[in-house]
């Protein structure tokens, strides 16, 4: 069969000037020296425009002239050069995510721009008030200071403003409330004071409220970036593709957003199936692992549904793309999905409870202060609002709106370093909230690839024969050998014989790799091998020159998966295994991992009604899963993980992934989430303890703007001190 | 205090010229690869090519 050729130039997109752009992930860069080998080596190529390599992201934009150049001969040159080339699927891409960014560094760089001018004028206020200062110069530089700050409020301050009115016109309030309100109210008293020429106005706390709280939102929002960056090429690295065959009988392998319902789609032995779709020729086995949770392979033959994200072993597929899929395990999982998305999405972030305390609290202590003031004949009307005011400047929502986001950017930050991607920054809370984990079975705690049985009597030198010519075949079992066997390159001519295995002539002998019956290995020796490993699968290899010989696989545990789940019971948590595959493969696993609660054989729905019951009994699940048929149970968890191998439906719903062959990162996300909550906790009783300090001196009427500026740079300083201590541990 | 009549717009616009020069970084896209730019400082690509130079 003839290879497809995969369709670059469906990647590119057409630039307005005539040109050509793409975006590639690129595989294999480790220092800054690929860089320049890079982009010296692409602009080599006659008709490319422009070459960038962005190290931080490993993602190269190349530019080019259609005509003189096109997109293979780029693809080509990167792999000369040594580098593997991912294509980015452009219609992925979100400019709107790029453009809001952009608005956040722009609010920032206005919010600093004027606070540190506004800051420049209010020193002068305050060195003035204590020696010489005309009046008439202080409400010179009062008015300019209003100057600057309405017209940075009104840009800088809308991220806040946006959301806090969204937030209000559901009736529900956030911590953007707060903010925005004692914003505008600072910046109103401010005013109404430079009006009648008053000693003191607020205008650099404004600014400085709003410059902190911009950094912290700055800094989460490019940790968001980075780690959504390398999830993205994670799974540009998985190549989301298919081998569309065109009606003219060709074939070209296209980013999944041009295959559409109806088209043919050829799926080749080894390869993962990327579309839902039914068997229209060829007869194959598929490892539905990953969508059923079941390990045994089951036959395929025209007329067979196929899922997405399932493993094709032996024969090749044309599949026929559908759309539609009423009765089947993909739209009973979607339909579960998205009852357990909606039942998530009640969950109540920490940051949010603060603000639902915080807010009227200070509110209401604010109104009091007017009242308390005025009616007891003290101060007139306008005196006793400039207090009430005071008060709500004070208690600055800074701290405590950076309380949170401060510590979660650093922890996302440590999960980052420990190869865990978090999706959103609470999950870090209801990660440090879970007491019970439930894990799938298959590709979870067990590795996706299976692993040699009996490695220390193998004989190494046939086992490095069988996989040089292992190297050749597509088989899943057939690349694990050549895999653990650090094969060299595969002898050529070797031929796949489909349903038997592989063969070729190596050193004038008739070398043969596959099936036990193909390379004549006796039956009994089969059955002996088999009774001490039950349901191993077995690859044998006919040297030509001895006796065949038989390897014998099994789906391995993660290396760690052990030691890993000793951990876990050690810091209190309870272990439960739920899994799709059947009673024996489950039980075996539960036995060698020490885990006594499991269930096997269990569909979709059932993996809920075990998590509703878990919850019902009031424990807090984290559910760690991969296959199609976790994904609702993933959703419908307390917090979820899935590994980096999990389909994609999975990885979606979780609220985090884990990269590597190792468990150990689910420990490590626990512990850094217990931890970050403690410092969550820390932070705010630090801004509590800050205010019940200001608020006194506030509602005393003894603030004045230097009190506050101090205060308020003070408290910020301090909770993001207290998170960065995270990092020392 | 007069002087303040000219000090005061120096200070504000020389602000302003930092705004204007964070706005362009941002707008030229210099945030975009933070870790690459630090190395392309001792990249000597865009040195003239001298005969018999590697």
């Amino acid at each position: 069969m003839r290879a497809p050729v995969r369709d670059w130039q469906a990647f590119t997109t057409p630039k307005p000037n005539g040109g050509a752009h793409m975006d590639l992930a690129v595989e294999g860069i480790t220092c800054a020296a690929c860089m320049s080998t890079i982009e010296h080596g692409l602009s080599g190529l006659p008709g490319v425009a422009n070459a960038r390599l962005n190290l931080t992201t490993h993602r190269l934009a190349v530019d080019w002239e259609p005509g003189r150049v096109d997109a293979d001969a780029v693809v080509q040159r990167l792999e000369d050069l040594g580098y593997r080339a991912h294509p980015f699927d452009p219609a992925r891409r979100t400019a709107e995510e790029a453009a809001e960014e952009r608005g956040l560094y722009r609010a920032m760089g206005v919010a600093g721009f004027a606070a540190m001018n506004v800051m420049l004028l209010s020193v002068s206020v305050w060195a003035g008030n204590v020696t010489d200062i005309e009046p008439a110069t202080r409400d010179l530089f009062h008015w300019i200071s209003a100057l600057i700050s309405i017209p940075a409020v009104a840009y800088a301050g809308r991220p806040f403003f946006g959301s806090a009115l969204r937030a209000l016109r559901h009736f529900r309030t956030n911590m953007d409330v707060p903010i925005s309100i004692g914003i505008w109210l600072t910046l109103g008293l401010s005013l109404f004071q430079t009006m009648r020429s008053a000693e003191h106005a607020y205008f650099d706390s404004v600014l400085m409220l709003l410059f902190f709280l911009l950094v912290g939102r700055t800094l989460d929002n490019g940790m968001r970036r980075r780690t959504r960056g390398v999830a993205e090429n994670v799974a540009a690295l998985r190549a989301i593709t298919a081998v569309k065959c065109l009606p003219d009988g060709s074939l070209r392998e296209v980013p999944l957003s041009r295959v559409d319902p109806g088209d043919l789609v050829l799926v080749r032995p080894g390869e993962h199936v990327s579309v839902d779709g039914v068997v229209k020729d060829g007869t194959s086995e598929i490892d539905q692992s990953l969508v059923t949770g079941e390990t045994d392979l089951v036959a395929t033959t025209p007329g067979d549904r196929v899922y997405a994200g399932t493993l094709n072993v032996s024969g090749s597929l044309k599949v026929q793309v559908t759309a539609a899929t009423e009765g089947t395990l993909l739209e009973e999982v979607n339909r579960l999905l998205e009852n357990a998305a909606q039942a998530k999405s009640r969950y109540m972030r920490l940051a949010d409870c603060a603000a639902r305390l915080y807010a009227p609290v200070v509110h209401s202590a604010a109104i009091l202060t007017f009242l308390g003031w005025y009616l007891s004949g003290r101060l007139p009307g306008a005196e006793a609002l400039i207090v009430a005011v005071s008060v709500l400047i004070i208690t600055c929502p800074c701290a405590l709106a950076l309380a949170i986001p401060v510590v979660q950017v650093v922890a996302s930050g440590l999960m980052f370093s420990k190869g865990v991607l978090i999706h959103s920054g609470d999950a870090i809370e209801r990660l440090a909230a879970a007491d019970t984990i439930v894990f799938d079975k298959t590709g979870t705690l067990t590795l996706a690839e299976p692993v040699l049985l009996d490695f220390a009597t193998v004989d190494r030198t046939l086992l490095k024969r069988a996989g040089r010519l292992a190297g050749a075949s597509h088989h899943p079992l057939g690349r694990a050998l050549a895999d653990v066997a650090h094969a060299e390159a595969p002898p050529d001519g070797a031929r796949e014989i489909a349903g038997f295995g592989i063969e070729a002539e190596v050193d004038g002998r008739l070398e043969r790799l596959g099936s036990a019956e193909f390379c004549g290995v006796d039956q009994t020796v089969v059955d002996d091998l088999l009774s001490r490993h039950p349901r191993a699968s077995l690859v044998a290899y006919a040297p030509g020159d001895q006796a065949p010989v038989l390897f014998a696989f099994r789906q391995g545990l993660r290396v760690d998966a052990a030691v890993t789940c000793t951990r876990l019971k050690k810091m209190g948590y309870a272990l439960e295994i739920l899994s799709g595959d059947r009673v024996e493969a489950v039980s075996s696993v539960a036995r060698e991992l020490g885990i006594a609660t499991w269930s096997a054989a269990l569909r979709p729905a059932d993996k809920i009604a075990r998590l509703e019951a878990l919850k019902a009994a009031g424990s807090r699940v984290l559910m760690v899963g991969d296959g199609l048929n976790d994904a609702p149970a993933l959703a419908a968890a307390h917090v979820s993980l899935s590994p980096v191998t999990a389909v994609h439906l999975a990885q979606a719903a979780a609220d985090a992934v884990f990269l590597g062959d190792r468990l150990a990162p689910v420990a490590d996300a626990l512990a850094i989430a217990r931890r970050s909550h403690a410092a969550m906790i820390e932070n705010l009783s630090i801004s509590v303890v800050y205010n019940l300090i200001a608020v006194p001196i506030a509602i005393a009427g003894l603030v004045t703007p230097l009190l506050a500026a101090l205060a308020m740079s003070g408290s910020s300083v301090i909770v993001t001190l207290n998170a960065l201590r995270l990092k020392l541990k | 205090m007069d002087v303040l009549i000219y000090l005061i717009p120096i200070a504000l616009s020389l602000g302003f010229l930092g705004l204007m020069a964070f706005l362009w970084t941002l707008k030229t896209g210099q945030y975009d690869d933070i870790e690459g730019a630090k190395w392309r400082v001792l990249s000597d690509d865009d040195l003239p090519k001298r005969g018999g130079g590697a």
